[in-house]
């Protein structure tokens, strides 16, 4: 799944600007920023629901903007919550779905409610059911197509723990048995728990796109030394191309830098015939990273109640 | 099988089967003969400012046809247009146009399968009206020749033939409604105010009908074209105000099908 420049502009506002994302098979793909960042409209321009205003999408190689629903074959997937006929029952929902589906689907419906541990509740009217109950209805609907690519707006969002974990654990499930997954969250412990590369985005712009530990070990980490001669260390750090917020913290000295120039500064240190008793790295969470990308160079663009929730999210 | 028009068409049948908005339809399509029939059978009254009213004591078959005047004012244009101006805007109020158009089916199949059902709806009033006000007309009048609108008289088998051809006929115009319903539906996203849309439409035209100075539009307006059926009861038969009626509809009802269709391609499924 390839997406190149996508825009949508809802009048004078700009909700996707310029996004650019490449999911490559077998991925689990974290599709991550703050709530109105732009991942919803992303998403559901990738399913063909909305028109982009400019860019484009292939999906295993195809156009939905342009050719629509068929496009989509091997693709499933919901945005933000899924929906279905409240007057009907979950199994009738599933039917329906696989009879739009063709292509054998109708033959799966009982596979898929036992996947998502539906089968005694199915024959209930989705009416009744609790939001968890109808998320997992949405990953059985998906998965009645027998899925390549797994596309999934915040699936745990809103679920009570246990019901977060059981679907994390039935996104990993999945994902070990070799399907690629897409997933938007604003849950950083999700992203970091479930993918293997992100997209960060932040008022429609992609900020970062790549691995999870290139973005780890890229990012500017907090380092800790102690030496047998801390003076004389403080001037070596200073120095060190590389290493920023050199500071004196009681028996330590602190600072920031990557690994490259730690490494580097390590051997400068050794040089000057100092002894290393401790270079510890305080490694750097990817919440931290997704603050800095967040929050980063136009501060003031995500509002204090946003941040809070992400930081509530994130200790979840 | 390669799911379309008729896999979507089957699902919106039983969808509407299972909402208690299609019975509201189709109950006052059989009540309102039947209230119709007690009355007539309890009262010697007739209603003679329509045509046939003043048979509807003689021949239990006026009875249909003296009900498609009542209806066609207000009635049938309303039971159309609560299915027809909820077919689409149901799906954007529940947010599951977004859930059915992920799947495989094709977004103009999803369109013309709603629209045929929604027509299949209108033709189920229909003949729940027209079967209902038959037989409850002759049990009431009797299965009696009918007097034609020429003054002749035709035996009760080919009146009934003729009563039959007359829902028919009469069809055309309301299926425009339909299909304008379910332009409203598709324009509007909004199941109320398509169906208060729809209706506004039908009463609007008729506005125009009756002001002065307007009269030469008359013979153009859609709902001057549910009498077209009057064209059956005169002998020998008068066909042109049938054809009149196809063609003025079609005016209406083929330009609400284009522009419902390419709003339905072309739209944004950003809600739900």
């Amino acid at each position: 799944m390839e997406a190149r420049g996508l825009v949508k502009q809802y009048g004078r506002i700009t909700a996707v600007d310029h996004v650019d994302v490449t999911v490559n098979a077998g991925d689990v793909y974290g599709f991550l920023g703050p709530n109105g960042a732009g991942k919803t409209t992303t998403l559901r321009m990738m399913l063909g629901l909305i028109y982009p205003t400019g860019g484009s999408v292939r999906v295993f190689g195809r156009d939905p903007i342009t050719e629509g629903a068929a496009a989509l074959e091997g693709v499933a997937g919901f945005v933000e919550a899924p929906r279905f006929y409240p007057y009907l029952s979950a199994r009738k929902n599933l039917e329906m779905m696989a009879s739009y589906d063709g292509n054998g689907a109708r033959d799966r419906v009982e596979a898929v409610l036992d996947t998502v541990e539906m089968t005694a509740r199915a024959d209930d009217k989705v009416g009744g059911y609790s939001h968890g109950m109808r998320q997992r209805l949405g990953i059985a609907g998906a998965l009645l197509r027998d899925p390549k690519l797994l596309i999934l707006d915040e699936p745990a969002t809103g679920l009570d723990p246990g019901g977060m974990r059981d679907m994390r654990a039935l996104i990993r499930r999945l994902a070990d048995d070799g399907m690629t997954v897409l997933l938007s969250s604003h849950l950083l412990a999700e992203v970091e728990e479930l993918c293997d590369r992100v997209a960060i985005v932040r008022a429609g712009r992609i900020v970062y796109e790549g691995a999870i530990s290139d973005l780890k070990a890229t990012a500017e980490t907090a380092y800790r030394v102690r030496t047998n001669d801390n003076t004389r260390a403080l001037e070596i750090c200073a120095a060190q191309a590389g290493v920023s917020a050199v500071r004196a913290d009681g028996l330590e000295i602190r600072m920031e830098a990557n690994e490259p120039a730690m490494a580097e500064l390590s051997v400068a240190l050794v040089h000057a015939n100092l002894k290393i008793h401790a270079l510890v790295p305080e490694t750097a969470t990817l919440e931290d990273l997704f603050f800095h990308l967040t929050e980063g160079s136009t501060p003031g663009e995500i509002s204090a109640p946003v941040i809070d929730q992400l930081a509530a999210g994130g200790a979840a | 099988m390669r799911p379309g028009v008729w896999t979507v068409y089957r699902w919106e049948l039983r969808k509407l089967i299972s909402l208690k908005r299609t019975y509201l339809g189709l109950a006052a399509a059989a009540g309102v003969p039947l209230s119709f029939a007690i009355t007539l059978a309890l009262k010697k009254g007739q209603p003679n400012d329509v045509p046939f009213g003043a048979y509807v004591h003689q021949s239990g078959l006026a009875i249909p046809l003296v009900l498609l005047t009542f209806a066609s004012a207000f009635l049938l244009p309303l039971i159309t247009a609560l299915v027809a101006g909820d077919i689409v805007a149901a799906e954007d109020q529940n947010g599951t146009l977004k859930t059915i158009l992920t799947r495989s089916v094709q977004r103009g199949h999803v369109f013309f399968g709603k629209v045929l059902a929604a027509l299949t709806y209108t033709i189920v009033s229909l003949v729940l009206l027209g079967g209902v006000s038959i037989v409850a007309g002759s049990l009431v009048s009797g299965f009696n020749p009918l007097r034609s609108l020429s003054g002749t008289t035709v035996s009760a088998t080919s009146a009934l033939w003729l009563v039959l051809a007359s829902f028919a006929v009469y069809l055309v115009p309301l299926g425009t409604i339909c299909l304008v319903g379910v332009m409203y539906s598709t324009v509007t996203r909004n199941s109320a105010a398509a169906v208060v849309g729809t209706l506004v439409t039908v009463l609007l035209i008729e506005l125009v009908g009756i002001l002065p100075g307007l009269g030469f539009l008359q013979p153009y307006l859609l709902t001057r074209q549910f009498p077209a059926w009057q064209g059956l009861l005169r002998q020998p038969i008068d066909w042109s105000p049938i054809t009149h009626s196809i063609w003025v509809c079609a005016l209406y009802g083929v330009p609400a099908v284009i522009a419902g269709y390419l709003v339905f391609l072309r739209r944004d499924v950003a809600g739900g």
